[in-house]
């Protein structure tokens, strides 16, 4: 249902006018980051820098860089751990439904959706008590856990379109449940595990309310810095928007670059139950 | 076919998930819960073995109706307002986009990667972006001068102004009008597509939440012994347009995934029997989308709940026009050391969001087993 004539051209220039106003976040992002601190002026803010300021961006990398490793070292584990256990349990769930299956799925699925501030409190004393909290280990171990959910829920539902015949065979010629896993599963596993892992780096490199409540200053993350440098009165501006540019680069280098799987995990957790 | 062995294995493999998502979810929900009914806070807090009492409601109580809680009263304001503008934009312009997109003739995958990148941001980055772009004499506001129009004065964050202001101790009486406007919503859908049975169950109903705001005994009802203002802060708008701008790509990848499942044949049949291009989206497109708007409605509607990272890097969690009940939990519990009082607030947010996803999840997971 093609449209002719004026009408498309008019839908055409509607789009790139909708397209300047979604980029123009980014247009004056990049600006003020160019810009020496005291060329920096709300009058002039849209207009182009005299000369590139590039020492915003080495200054704010100086000041990011140890938060930007803590964000790598927790992202990148805590999405590992939690998609290799989301992919026993999904193949668990999925073929070995074990009595109350029906029951646990959506028990499992529900701590996916709760605020996390009705556990905040206990999690504090849990984490006290166990000497995790404000470390990175801690926040890895608080961020596998609330990943179950969503990681077990895509797996199952990836895993629900092997047949279960292929793991009948399989298990007729003496394969028992890690070999079906194995040499079954685990092949047949890549394109999920990518939309898994990409999900999931995405919302733990982005996420803030944990770690604002339970990372000491050493082991923050990087949104946590940024939040604390952006809020900060006596800042010029180049600095907090170069800084935003670092913090957001990995994620969106990876949705530009990845953006089907990036969007399979997206409309994957609305749509399937 | 499956062995002994097999099953007692996968059983094993699960079982630490199960036991890990049972303590840290459910666990500690009963442990908030419990918490959120005790006088645990301030000095009490500090002290290695304090003295905790159980105190039932009270907590809640003084939240919806004590005198010092007056903040969290418009926190929840607030949160309401949102949680309406943000949900209702978001499906609007989603909608636009992806019908857009779906008419396109060339850039489709360009436009896409466009209105869908915000998504892959932190909050924190949108909201520190945005704070810049909103400040009131710069940014956003100067923007017209760039051709020639003067300059915007809205005070985006900062605003103090409020409208449709209401009286919080009369809160029963305007929950009752919203429900008979909900309801009512539903009853004319029913009327249209001539379904009688619901139609007469909801006006009923209706009616009588009607006959109960007019008769005015809910006014009577008070949480609050003195009348306390209320309203929609338009400081909120700036946070309004940042979560759009951020959220409305994951609508618009909603609907057009919808929209490029629609059979050609049924536009085809209906273009047969004369529709035209608009008939057609009016009365097949849009009816066969309504299962994602409803999807869509539960997803947006628990984020703008518990939105927390936006305000706090774009206002601050100390700029009351802005604040959620979210900010102020964060600040009764890691500053001001009330953790009974935060508990509470969890448990509310809590209650709030079970309200929204529950049904759908237990939805989802009946039709999911045909």
């Amino acid at each position: 249902m093609k449209p002719k004539g004026v009408s498309k051209i008019l839908v055409q220039v509607l789009a790139v006018l909708l397209a300047i106003a979604y980029l123009i976040p980014v247009y004056m992002t990049v600006v003020t980051s160019l810009k020496a601190p005291e060329e920096i002026n709300l009058m002039t803010a849209w207009e182009l820098p005299s000369k590139p300021n590039w020492e915003s961006y080495s200054t704010a990398f100086k000041q990011f860089a140890p938060y930007l490793k803590n964000s790598f070292i927790l992202a990148i584990s805590a999405t590992l751990i939690s998609a290799v256990m989301g992919s026993l349990n999904g193949y668990v769930l999925c073929k070995y439904p074990i009595p109350g299956t029906n029951i646990i799925m959506p028990l499992i699925v529900f701590g996916m959706f709760i605020p996390y501030q009705s556990i905040l409190v206990p999690l504090f004393q849990f984490m006290q008590k166990t000497k995790l909290y404000g470390g990175l280990p801690g926040l890895i171990l608080v961020h596998v856990v609330y990943g179950l959910p969503i990681t077990t829920l895509l797996f199952r539902s990836f895993y629900e379109e092997i047949p279960d015949e292929l793991l009948g065979a399989a298990s007729i010629d003496g394969a028992d449940f890690f070999g079906i896993f194995r040499y079954l599963i685990m092949p047949l596993s890549g394109p999920p595990f990518l939309v898994v892992c990409i999900w999931q780096f995405t919302q733990i490199w982005n996420e803030f309310l944990f770690a604002v409540t339970l990372a000491r200053p050493d082991a923050q993350p990087i949104t946590v810095a940024l939040a604390n440098l952006a809020g900060g009165q006596a800042v010029s501006w180049n600095l907090p928007m170069a800084g935003s540019i670092l913090a957001a680069l990995p994620t969106v280098l990876i949705y530009v670059l990845l953006g089907r799987y990036f969007v399979r995990g997206l409309l994957a957790g609305a749509l399937k139950g | 076919m499956q062995s002994r062995r097999d099953q007692l294995t996968a059983a094993l493999i699960i079982l630490p998930s199960i036991v890990l998502l049972a303590v840290f979810v459910y666990g500690f929900i009963a442990q908030t819960v419990r918490v959120s009914m005790t006088d645990w806070g301030q000095e009490a807090a500090m002290s290695l073995d304090p003295e905790i009492h159980h105190v039932g409601l009270a907590n809640y109580r003084e939240l919806f109706g004590g005198f010092l809680n007056m903040r969290f009263r418009q926190d929840i304001t607030n949160m309401f307002f949102f949680t309406l503008l943000f949900v209702s934009l978001s499906l609007l312009v989603g909608l636009l986009l992806a019908t857009l997109i779906d008419q396109l003739i060339w850039g489709e995958a360009f436009f896409r990667t466009v209105f869908l990148y915000p998504m892959s941001l932190s909050l924190v980055v949108t909201g520190t972006i945005w704070r810049w772009l909103l400040q009131p004499r710069g940014g956003i506001n100067v923007l017209p001068t760039l051709i020639g129009l003067p300059a915007g004065d809205f005070l985006w964050l900062s605003s103090r102004e409020q409208i449709l202001i209401f009286d919080w101790s009369h809160i029963f009486h305007y929950i009752c009008i919203a429900a008979a406007v909900v309801l009512a919503v539903f009853a004319y859908g029913h009327w249209r597509r001539g379904e009688r049975k619901e139609l007469r169950a909801k006006s009923i109903i209706c009616a009588v939440l009607i006959g109960i705001s007019a008769s005015g005994i809910l006014t009577r009802v008070k949480l609050l012994d003195y009348p306390e203002a209320h309203g929609f802060n338009r400081a909120l708008w700036g946070v309004i347009v940042a979560a759009v701008w951020q959220m409305s790509g994951y609508t618009m990848a909603l609907y057009l995934a919808g929209l490029r499942t629609i059979p050609d044949e049924l536009r085809e049949a209906a273009r047969v029997d004369g529709a035209s291009k608009f008939q057609i989206y009016r009365h097949v497109d849009l009816p066969l989308l309504k299962p994602i708007t409803v999807s869509a409605i539960v997803i947006l509607g628990h984020i703008a709940l518990k939105i927390f990272d936006l305000i706090f890097s774009m206002a601050g969690p100390d700029h009351v026009p802005t604040s959620v009940p979210a900010i102020t939990m964060f600040l009764k519990t890691f500053r001001g050391n009330e953790l009974a009082v935060g508990s509470a607030i969890g448990v509310i947010l809590l209650i709030l969001v079970s309200l929204l996803i529950i049904p759908y999840l237990v939805n989802s997971f009946k039709t999911g087993k045909e």
